[in-house]
């Protein structure tokens, strides 16, 4: 397949401009390596009709679950047509990075939307306008936090992909974790944190947490306040209309994954890293910002703005490398939100809340236990099994869900399991998911 | 045009839910954690949603619109089908901890790109992890760095050219690189005595940008690599101007060890407004016990797995959760399974045409540099700015209201009044000559009726924006 427009008529014109006869002439300057070792390229070619059956062919090895209990990081949620459709806009999907606003005001005015969005789901002063993925955006987060010195604290509660990232991007700088330890309740440690007030710079906490755990994230942030220690919150968006904002928890930073906000689960990306922040820090933001200005009849125009923190400015002095973003996957985001409205924020996450809790009460009657039972979760828990009793190991319990098409939730061990639920998963679903442990949906 | 915040109508309706079909959950009412005051979003009607992104798209634009000749960006044309196939309900519905046996399509495919890449860039292993170039430079001075540690070198240093793009530096320094500048002459071309002299025993890395970013090939490789490699140093690619070499020159046969490659510019797969993207990065087999973790692996079945320590396991941990874009990398591996070998040496043989069949037009009446160039080319309005007062800038604008994207400007910083053309391989004869005639009809009414330029764009919703303003007084939200 090819997808250059040249005819020889073309070429032939092209070439007498330039005085050639060849288009190899103009490679002619360039320094080919005296004995190449000619690994070819070896990739025949293929006509489009025969391209897509050979990317369906992959597509086909792959097992899509229509059920699914897992969520660990990613999460399936419904995405409404609408947002599909209008994402898929190739004025949108086909733009670069709006340098000339004078013609990009759609994808600019789409940014500044998306910013808007993000800072009332968090309740901060600003957001940028987006990051690689919820992990690098927490990464960047404690960068700016902990510039100074100072220990960085990281709750264990934290998505163990979250923190290796975070521990990737210090490890540049020669700089550590702390990691807080969870208490027997699956919460992040407060009396550990309480210790090391007077050393560190940043503290950062996942609510609800990696465990589905709700964290005392308020009674945490008036610690932090008060000793003016950085309070980085890695929220799950979902939970926005039902758990305090990162704002009402005294948070400096909010940052998460935005994936569930419109993206398919696709393997792990494009995601969407969004960050938010209390005013003091707007200057020393990562990343793109979009804000709105005027033109000289006073029209409001929006441009990229305080660029003087980034790369093409700054160079080896910006505030982070960050240049493509995922303009895309936030535009999408706001979408989804501006679809689903301020009441359907508030609902999805009371449907998430129920589902999870009905699957929770599901499990126990089926034989399994809750590791947790006296904290309160939002959409994830963990479940232990009795080690004694071999059918309702992890790999077992997984085991027979699969056969039946079920995706059930993560293995943490042998006797426990990190499931989740959201309003996509019907009672039936979890009715049945449920029989099929219990052995009354017959056991294989 | 209004915000969608302002259209909002309180207690209207967009997309619902269901009903709920279990028992209602409530958390204990006086708990500490939940939320006081609702998040104020935007309450809107279908349809009110899609009028609003209607008119949005209607002030965008992109490679479908028309001509994107933005150079150092390679807006070729997005095929269809690669929308499509990365639209699959078997890539788009897979959870990226599913599992490795009910997943063996996806692992397939990012193996089957990365050996692609692989041998279109002459390097042994790499990584799909890295969201952007930016983020797979970073990822590449990571590892960079923890080479040099496991084998106790202390290398501090990594040395940029004045003319590389602000993500090297940028890059090197987040990784804890001291970053040494050196001068490139007026070709853009590495000063060789300047990295003679840069280049000790704390050098960790060169980073070369190549071509550079006048689009002009490099032409002292084998020298560069000789001096980086012979004082024990890495030399590093940034492989987002490709576009211009694949299936021509291989970064990996001509001595270099590590490098990014810009699936969003070279492999087609659109920039999204700003992203997605994604910034594989491919090495020396020396370098490929660093690289992020997980690595996929195929074994004497023909089975593909994740696995961590591959290659002496010394890997610079996660750059990002999972494993990358994934969805991006599926329509790159569509882009090069539908050109193969010939159709990719087709595509950079046809970019280098355009490009140097625009440049030979522009040369008629705007300097654009010697001798012939790869995928891009720089012009300079310096003389027209100092003789009739019109800068790139306004340059730019006018292009605005000829229907087309401007150029790229102001990049690489050592030109003056740099306008920096890229026009790719997709891009008819026809639409080059009608830009380049709307470019010298341009010019000659900047020495004619220089202020008529100088207001442009005329035909835009609105003028040029108080960029002093908007920095000054920040409004970054409704
Ligand atoms: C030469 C060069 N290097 C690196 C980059 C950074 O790539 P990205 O925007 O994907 O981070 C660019 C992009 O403009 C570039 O042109």
């Amino acid at each position: 397949m090819r997808y250059t427009p040249h005819t020889q008529a073309d070429i032939d014109a092209m070439l007498s401009k330039l005085g050639i006869s060849d288009i190899s002439e103009l490679f002619g300057g360039i320094e080919l390596p005296k004995d190449s070792p000619k690994r070819g390229l070896d990739i025949s070619g293929l006509s489009a009709q025969e391209t897509e059956r050979s990317l369906k062919r992959l597509a086909a090895k792959n097992k899509v679950y229509d059920t699914v209990f897992l969520g660990a990081g990613a999460y399936k949620h419904y995405i409404p047509p609408v947002v599909r459709h209008i994402a898929a806009n190739p004025r949108f999907v086909t733009a670069y990075t709006p340098y000339q606003p004078e013609m990009s005001q759609g994808i600019l005015q789409a940014i500044f939307e998306y910013q808007s969005c993000i800072t009332r789901l968090t309740g901060l002063d600003a957001s940028n306008a987006s990051m690689y993925d919820g992990a690098t955006a927490a990464a960047e987060a404690v960068l700016m936090c902990a510039g100074g010195g100072g220990d960085v604290l990281v709750s264990e509660g934290v998505n163990p992909d979250v923190i290796a990232v975070i521990e990737t991007y210090l490890s540049g700088v020669g700089r550590t974790v702390t990691k807080i330890p969870l208490g027997a309740d699956g919460l992040t440690d407060i009396e550990f944190v309480k210790a090391r007030l007077s050393t560190a710079a940043c503290c950062l906490i996942s609510q609800p947490n990696y465990l589905g755990n709700i964290e005392k994230a308020k009674t945490l942030g008036g610690l932090l306040n008060g000793a003016g220690v950085g309070y980085i919150m890695h929220v799950y968006p979902m939970a926005l209309g039902v758990l305090a904002s990162p704002s009402e928890c005294g948070a400096d930073f909010a940052t998460g994954e935005g994936q569930p906000l419109g993206m398919p689960l696709g393997f792990g990306g494009p995601y969407l890293g969004f960050i938010a922040a209390r005013e003091k820090y707007i200057r020393k933001m990562t990343g793109r910002i979009v804000g709105a200005t005027t033109d000289k009849d006073g029209k409001i125009v929006y441009v990229l703005t305080l660029q003087a923190r980034e790369q093409h400015i700054r160079r080896e002095k910006a505030s982070s490398s960050i240049c493509s973003n995922e303009a895309l996957c936030a535009l999408t985001a706001a979408v989804y939100l501006s679809a689903i409205g301020k009441r359907g924020l508030a609902e999805v996450g009371e449907a998430c809340l129920s589902k999870a809790h009905y699957l929770a009460d599901g499990l126990q009657k089926a034989g399994l236990k809750l590791k947790y039972k006296d904290t309160e979760f939002f959409n994830e828990f963990v479940t232990v099994s009795d080690p004694a009793d071999a059918e309702l190991s992890a790999d077992r319990i997984l085991r027979r869900l699969r056969r039946r098409g079920i995706l059930g939730g993560l293995r943490l061990s042998k006797t426990e399991l990190l499931w989740c639920a959201t309003e996509l998963n019907t009672k039936d679903e979890i009715d049945g998911a449920c029989r099929v442990i219990s052995g009354r949906g017959g056991r294989g | 045009m209004s915000l969608i915040f302002e259209k909002s109508v309180d207690g209207r309706r967009g997309v619902t839910f269901s009903a709920l079909d279990v028992p209602k959950y409530t958390l204990p009412p006086d708990a500490e954690y939940l939320r006081q005051s609702p998040a104020v979003l935007p309450e809107v009607s279908e349809l009110d949603l899609v009028r609003h992104y209607d008119g949005l798209s209607s002030k965008a634009y992109g490679v479908d619109s028309g001509f994107y000749p933005l150079g150092s960006c390679t807006m070729k044309y997005n095929p269809k089908l690669c929308e499509d196939t990365a639209a699959l309900d078997g890539f788009c519905q897979i959870h990226p901890l599913q599992g490795g046996l009910s997943a063996q399509g996806c692992l397939e495919a990012a193996y089957l790109l990365t050996e692609y890449l692989g041998r279109i860039t002459g390097m042994d292993c790499g990584t799909l992890q890295p969201a952007a170039g930016a983020h797979g430079e970073f990822t590449s001075l990571l590892m960079i760095k923890a080479y040099f540690k496991s084998i106790g070198q202390n290398r501090t240093k990594i040395i940029v050219p004045d003319s590389a793009h602000g993500t090297n530096p940028a890059s090197a320094a987040m990784a804890g690189f001291e970053v040494v500048n050196i001068p490139s002459d007026c070709d853009g071309f590495v000063d060789i005595d300047a990295l003679d002299a840069a280049m000790d025993g704390g050098v960790a890395a060169f980073m070369l940008t190549n071509p550079n970013t006048l689009g002009l090939f490099e032409k002292n490789i084998s020298k560069i690599a000789g001096i980086v490699h012979g004082r024990g140093g890495i030399l590093y690619y940034d492989g987002a101007n490709l576009n211009a070499v694949m299936g021509i020159s291989r970064p990996g046969d001509l001595g270099f060890d590590i490098m990014h490659i810009n699936l969003h510019k070279t492999f087609a797969t659109p920039h999204g407004g700003g992203g997605p993207g994604a910034g594989p990065v491919l090495c020396k087999e020396f370098l490929g016990g660093f690289l992020p973790r997980p690595t996929v692996v195929k074994d004497k079945n023909g089975r593909y797995s994740l696995k961590d320590g591959v290659r002496g396991g010394k890997s610079i941990g996660k750059t990002r959760a999972f494993f990358g874009n994934f969805l991006v990398c599926i329509k790159a591996l569509t882009y090069i399974t539908a050109l193969g070998a010939e159709g990719i040496t087709d595509a950079a043989r046809k970019a280098v045409l355009n490009a140097n069949y625009m440049r030979a037009l522009t040369s008629e009446f705007l300097p654009v540099g010697s001798g012939a160039c790869m995928h891009e080319f720089v012009a300079s309005c310096e003389e027209l700015k100092r003789d009739s007062g019109v800068s790139a800038l306004d340059v730019a604008k006018a292009l605005i209201d000829c229907k087309m994207h401007p150029p790229t400007i102001y990049f690489p910083l050592i030109v003056h009044e740099a306008m920096m053309f890229e026009p790719t391989e997709t891009e008819s004869k026809q639409t080059i000559d009608a830009a380049v005639a709307a470019l010298k009809q341009i010019i000659e009414t900047a020495k004619t009726n220089p202020e008529s330029i100088k207001s442009a764009p005329v035909s835009t919703p609105v003028g040029r924006p108080d960029e002093v303003k908007a920095a000054r007084k920040p409004v970054l939200r409704f």
